[in-house]
């Protein structure tokens, strides 16, 4: 089955990295660049996964995690924060908001892939190239 | 009476108190002083009893009855009610060792010689009057007696004979006499055991011969009292028994109020009471004894004077010399005799003891203090003075019984004893509110007590002194009837028109009037000096001061080590003195008795431990003032207020100290504050710029992983990808050089170059640098510059740099289709004013401010360009507020969009603002 994923992100080419990620293991993407955003693509369809930056235009993405908690009709939903704050703080702040989990950029999209996964309930993450594999 | 006889007894008298006097300085000379008892002192108290007693309150009880008895009513008082003044008086010319009434008063108030002074003169006017009293009663008295009737008049056949006043030879014989008795010694503060001896027993007789007559004629001529009175009664005499009950208990209080007052102040009552006092015990023999004295003297009194009004029923004889002229109507030559060598006596020891008072004073408050003061001698020169000061207190009791002398053959023909008396005692009054008020008010001031004093005795010569000049003729008699010049509100016995009371009481009332008033108005309105303060308190709370330091060893001056441990006890507390003490003996491996007399080593430690706490001068005085029984001298006194004054600038010193003390605190905690501002906002920032890099550091590690790890990825997307991490490395660099040369110039450690350089070129390269983008872009660019662009002084590189960064800006923010970019610039108020405006959607109000903050960053949500660094501004602010100049931004005038402005100071080259026009030949000096 596919799955929707929702990127909120302000940052061109982190979003059409993430983009290519989520597309790559086979997921729906959709993409909103600011917080207010990011709550109206959720009201008009349910994600199943909202990767969400915290600093964001218009919403801070710690207030849109706070709304989205709030909604009993999107608990099912789960938020994975990426974010360049790389302080123990922002990310116990972000967890006890109602975030599933919690990545400091920058990250390896292998790791993204794999948490999204872990969180949908899927085995490992497709297609890992040799070249990336230890030698 | 033969006169040669009672003459050669008179001298025969005179010469058994020398020898007297002589015993008994040889007997204290031995150690075995009689002096060293409180009956001897207290007959020498008995001083006060003097020819007016003796002569005067018989002479007063036959014209008035019972108005003699005011006099002694007072000193009863005095003794029995208010002992306690004579303690703390003796109890202060101990400690002080005060010599007289004089040194008293100026001790008291700051030791000033000038008040010391004024006291001796006021002394030597007001005793003068006493002094011719007495003279007067022993002229009297001889003539009486060597001449049997008693009449006035005439001269005595001995005197007579030589030619010479029997008065003026009478006190030249005192005056030789008082410079026997009083001028031997010179040390004024060591006592007088001889002459106390003399007096204690010139005390005895005078009693002894007074109560010879009264018990003659009560049990001789009459029957007893009983008998006496009733036979008074007889001849209509009982008016002077009675109390008189017209006004007469107004003129009683006022003579009882004087009484009391004169028996303190009088100077030789102060000097035989107060200084020549060895124990402070001995007091509490006087307080009984002396009132029993007054009053077995009293007695006799009214017996004496009616007998004399009986037996000389018509008249014609001086109601004075009853006591003598009753014998001699009797026919009883002996008892005459004895009571004449009584009146003598009385007599004599007052102009004793007084003539030795005032010279002491003479000499040490008027005459040495002006020797001094005009250099008249120099005392550093002359080791031994001795001599000089015996003979100025000689002749001055030679020059004071002259004065009374003449005060005698002026004025005391007017006047009977007991008046010439009030007149003395109404003068020393004048001393009492200086004296009582110094010893129970500390804020009595020097001043205050001048002032009061002079005022105070120049009432008294106004309205005593005076009239009894012109009583005797010597000034018009219309001064008494009318006043002076006619004014009769300034009549003398009715000064502003008082009437009603005894000249006495009038001249009692206007003195202290002026005097009590002066004293008390003057004193609250001056203020003392450091001296008068520290005097004030050592008189006021002499006890204080003193108690428990036995009296007799603080005199004579060996301390124990009790002593010591209290003197130290009272600076540093009782328990650490305590335990000082049992430390040192414990060290010393001695164990101690309090009553234990200390020794060098004792004295050394306490000096030691009371300089600690008061200061080495301090404590040597005190110490020594324990140890030897002497007193504060001038010098130790000054060296205390110069400790004391150090004391206090140090204390100012330290108060200064603690102060900048805080300021430094408070400046240290805001400085602190401060720095963890600061350190918190350099934390910030470091997570700001950490945020900052890994934007960018993402974008790159992801697609890099995306490109190695995809194998099958388009080779359109590879290329897409890589330009994607090209241009964000190019980011990451640019943000690294931007937030190291944001720190230079934060730190001040910017490499500029300034100098004077032409504003046009610079405006046209940083326009020419962007001119591709904008052409990429379609940007429209127009560029207004006036003809004649000015020389500015700047870095010409970071002047580029800022253009650069408003342009990008306005190219980056400007309409998507259709943009607009204008640079224009300006000459206005000695500065070039460059504006970069764009037609975009310009910035809200309130982010106008916050635009130039570092990492701000104004999100338009559009991405069209790559995302810029949020530093570009905060260096255009930092490399313009560098060049001297102001950035911002407002809305375009001219439509939407964002005009931002810098301004940059001319060049001045030798004063003139020059201009692009004018030649310059000079552009690169002047860096900076």
């Amino acid at each position: 089955m596919t799955y929707s994923v929702l990127v909120v992100e302000d940052e061109p080419n982190i979003v059409l990295s993430l983009q290519f990620i989520m597309k790559r293991s086979g997921h729906e993407v959709r993409i909103a660049g600011d917080g207010e955003a990011a709550l109206d693509a959720m009201a008009a369809k349910t994600p199943d996964v909202v990767l969400l930056d915290i600093m964001l235009p218009k919403r801070d993405g710690l207030s849109v995690c706070e709304a989205i908690r709030a909604n009993p009709d999107w608990s099912a939903v789960k938020i994975l924060v990426l974010s360049a704050k790389s302080r123990e703080s922002d990310k116990e702040k972000a967890l006890s908001l109602g975030a599933d989990d919690y990545i400091t950029k920058p990250y390896s999209t292998r790791e993204v892939c794999e948490r999204v996964n872990a969180m949908l309930g899927i085995e490992g993450c497709p297609q890992p190239s040799e070249a990336s594999q230890p030698s | 009476m033969d006169g040669s006889l009672v003459a050669f007894t008179s001298i025969a008298y005179l010469c058994t108190l020398f020898a007297i006097a002589y015993f008994g300085d040889k007997r204290a000379e031995q150690g075995r002083s009689l002096t060293q008892n409180p009956y001897i002192y207290t007959l020498s108290i008995a001083v006060f009893c003097t020819s007016w007693t003796f002569y005067g309150s018989v002479g007063l009880a036959a014209r008035s009855g019972l108005d003699f008895l005011p006099i002694y009513i007072g000193p009863t008082l005095v003794f029995v009610l208010w002992s306690v003044v004579w303690v703390k008086i003796v109890r202060i010319c101990k400690v002080n060792r005060i010599t007289s009434i004089a040194d008293f008063i100026s001790s008291r108030y700051g030791k000033s010689s000038r008040l010391g002074g004024l006291v001796a003169l006021v002394a030597v006017i007001g005793t003068t009057p006493y002094i011719s009293l007495q003279l007067k009663s022993i002229a009297t008295s001889f003539e009486i007696i060597t001449n049997y009737s008693g009449a006035d008049g005439d001269q005595n056949p001995v005197f007579g004979a030589l030619g010479l006043d029997s008065t003026f030879l009478i006190a030249l014989t005192l005056a030789i006499f008082s410079i026997l008795f009083g001028t031997r010694h010179i040390d004024a503060s060591e006592h007088h055991e001889g002459i106390v001896t003399a007096i204690a027993f010139e005390s005895i007789v005078k009693l002894f011969a007074f109560l010879a007559v009264g018990l003659f004629v009560t049990f001789g001529v009459y029957n007893g009292f009983t008998d006496l009175f009733q036979k008074a009664e007889q001849m209509d005499l009982q008016r002077l028994f009675t109390v008189n009950p017209e006004g007469g208990y107004a003129t009683w209080v006022s003579m009882i109020i004087l009484s009391m007052l004169a028996i303190i102040c009088l100077p030789r009552q102060f000097y035989i009471t107060a200084v020549e006092n060895t124990d402070e015990n001995h007091l509490r023999t006087a307080v009984w004894l002396f009132p029993t004295y007054l009053l077995v003297l009293n007695i006799f009194v009214l017996p004496i004077a009616i007998s004399g009004r009986m037996a000389f029923a018509q008249g014609g004889v001086d109601v004075d010399m009853f006591v003598l002229t009753v014998p001699i109507f009797y026919g009883q030559t002996g008892l005459a005799l004895l009571a004449f060598i009584g009146g003598l006596s009385a007599a004599t020891s007052m102009v004793i003891v007084a003539a030795i008072a005032l010279s002491t004073m003479v000499c040490n408050n008027i005459v040495v203090p002006v020797l001094v003061n005009w250099r008249w001698v120099d005392l550093e020169k002359r080791g031994d003075l001795t001599g000089l000061l015996l003979l100025t207190r000689r002749a001055s009791i030679i020059g004071i019984l002259i004065l009374g002398y003449g005060y005698f053959r002026i004025a005391s023909g007017s006047y009977s004893l007991v008046t010439i008396g009030l007149v003395s005692f109404t003068a020393a009054a004048q001393f009492a509110p200086a004296i009582l008020g110094g010893m129970f008010w500390k804020g009595a001031s020097l001043k205050g007590a001048m002032t009061g004093l002079a005022l105070g005795i120049l009432v008294w010569s106004y309205t005593l002194l005076m009239p009894s000049f012109a009583q005797s003729g010597w000034l018009p008699i219309s001064f008494i009837d009318y006043g002076p010049f006619g004014l009769t509100l300034l009549k003398p016995y009715a000064l502003f028109g008082m009437t009603g009371f005894d000249t006495i009481s009038h001249a009692l009332f206007w003195s202290m009037f002026a005097n009590l008033g002066a004293y008390i108005v003057v004193s609250l309105l001056t203020s003392q000096t450091t001296i008068e303060r520290i005097q004030g308190t050592m008189f006021v709370d002499v006890f204080l001061y003193t108690e428990g330091l036995k009296d007799s060893r603080f005199l004579q001056g060996s301390a124990s080590i009790g002593d010591l441990r209290d003197l130290v006890g009272r600076f540093v507390g009782e328990d650490r003195a305590t335990q000082a003490f049992e430390t040192f003996a414990s060290e010393q491996g001695v164990t101690v008795r309090p009553s234990q007399v200390a020794d060098t080593a004792w004295l050394d430690r306490a000096e030691k431990m009371l300089a600690g706490a008061v200061g080495s001068a301090t404590a040597r005085v005190m110490i020594g003032s324990v140890v030897k029984g002497g007193i504060v001298s001038l010098d130790e006194m000054y060296k205390i207020l110069d400790e004391t004054s150090q004391a206090i600038q140090y204390s100012r010193m330290l108060e200064t100290k603690s102060r900048e003390l805080e300021e430094t605190t408070f400046k240290l905690q805001s400085a602190n504050e401060r720095l963890k501002e600061l350190d918190s906002l350099k934390d910030d920032f470091l997570n700001t710029i950490s945020h900052e890099l890994r934007t960018p550091l993402t974008s790159i590690r992801a697609f890099s992983e995306i490109l190695s790890e995809t194998p099958d990825i388009s080779e359109e997307e590879t290329s897409r990808f890589l330009m994607v991490i090209r241009k964000e490395s190019e980011r990451l660099t640019r943000l690294i050089d931007q937030i190291l040369d944001l720190a230079k110039m934060e730190s001040g450690q910017m490499d500029w170059s300034l100098a004077n350089v032409d504003s046009r070129p610079i405006i046209e390269q940083a326009v020419a640098g962007m001119s591709g983008l904008m052409q990429e872009r379609k940007v429209k660019l127009k560029v207004d510059l006036p003809a004649g662009m000015p020389m500015i002084k700047a870095d010409h590189d970071q002047l580029v740099q800022v253009l650069i960064n408003l342009l990008s800006n306005a190219v980056k923010f400007c309409r998507h289709s259709g943009g607009y970019v204008r640079v224009s610039a300006k000459v206005k108020g000695g500065k070039l004013w460059v504006s970069v405006s764009d037609n975009g959607d310009g910035i809200p109000d309130n982010k106008k401010a916050e635009v130039f903050v570092k990492f701000h960053q104004f999100n338009q949500g559009n991405d069209r360009m790559p995302r810029g660094t949020g530093l570009g501004l905060a260096i255009c602010r930092e490399i313009i507020t560098f060049l001297g100049g102001h950035i911002w931004v407002e809305d375009n005038d001219t439509g939407p969009g964002a005009c931002f402005t810098f301004t940059v100071p001319l060049s001045r080259v030798d004063g003139y603002l020059r201009t692009a026009d004018e030649p310059v030949t000079n552009t690169e000096v002047v860096a900076i």
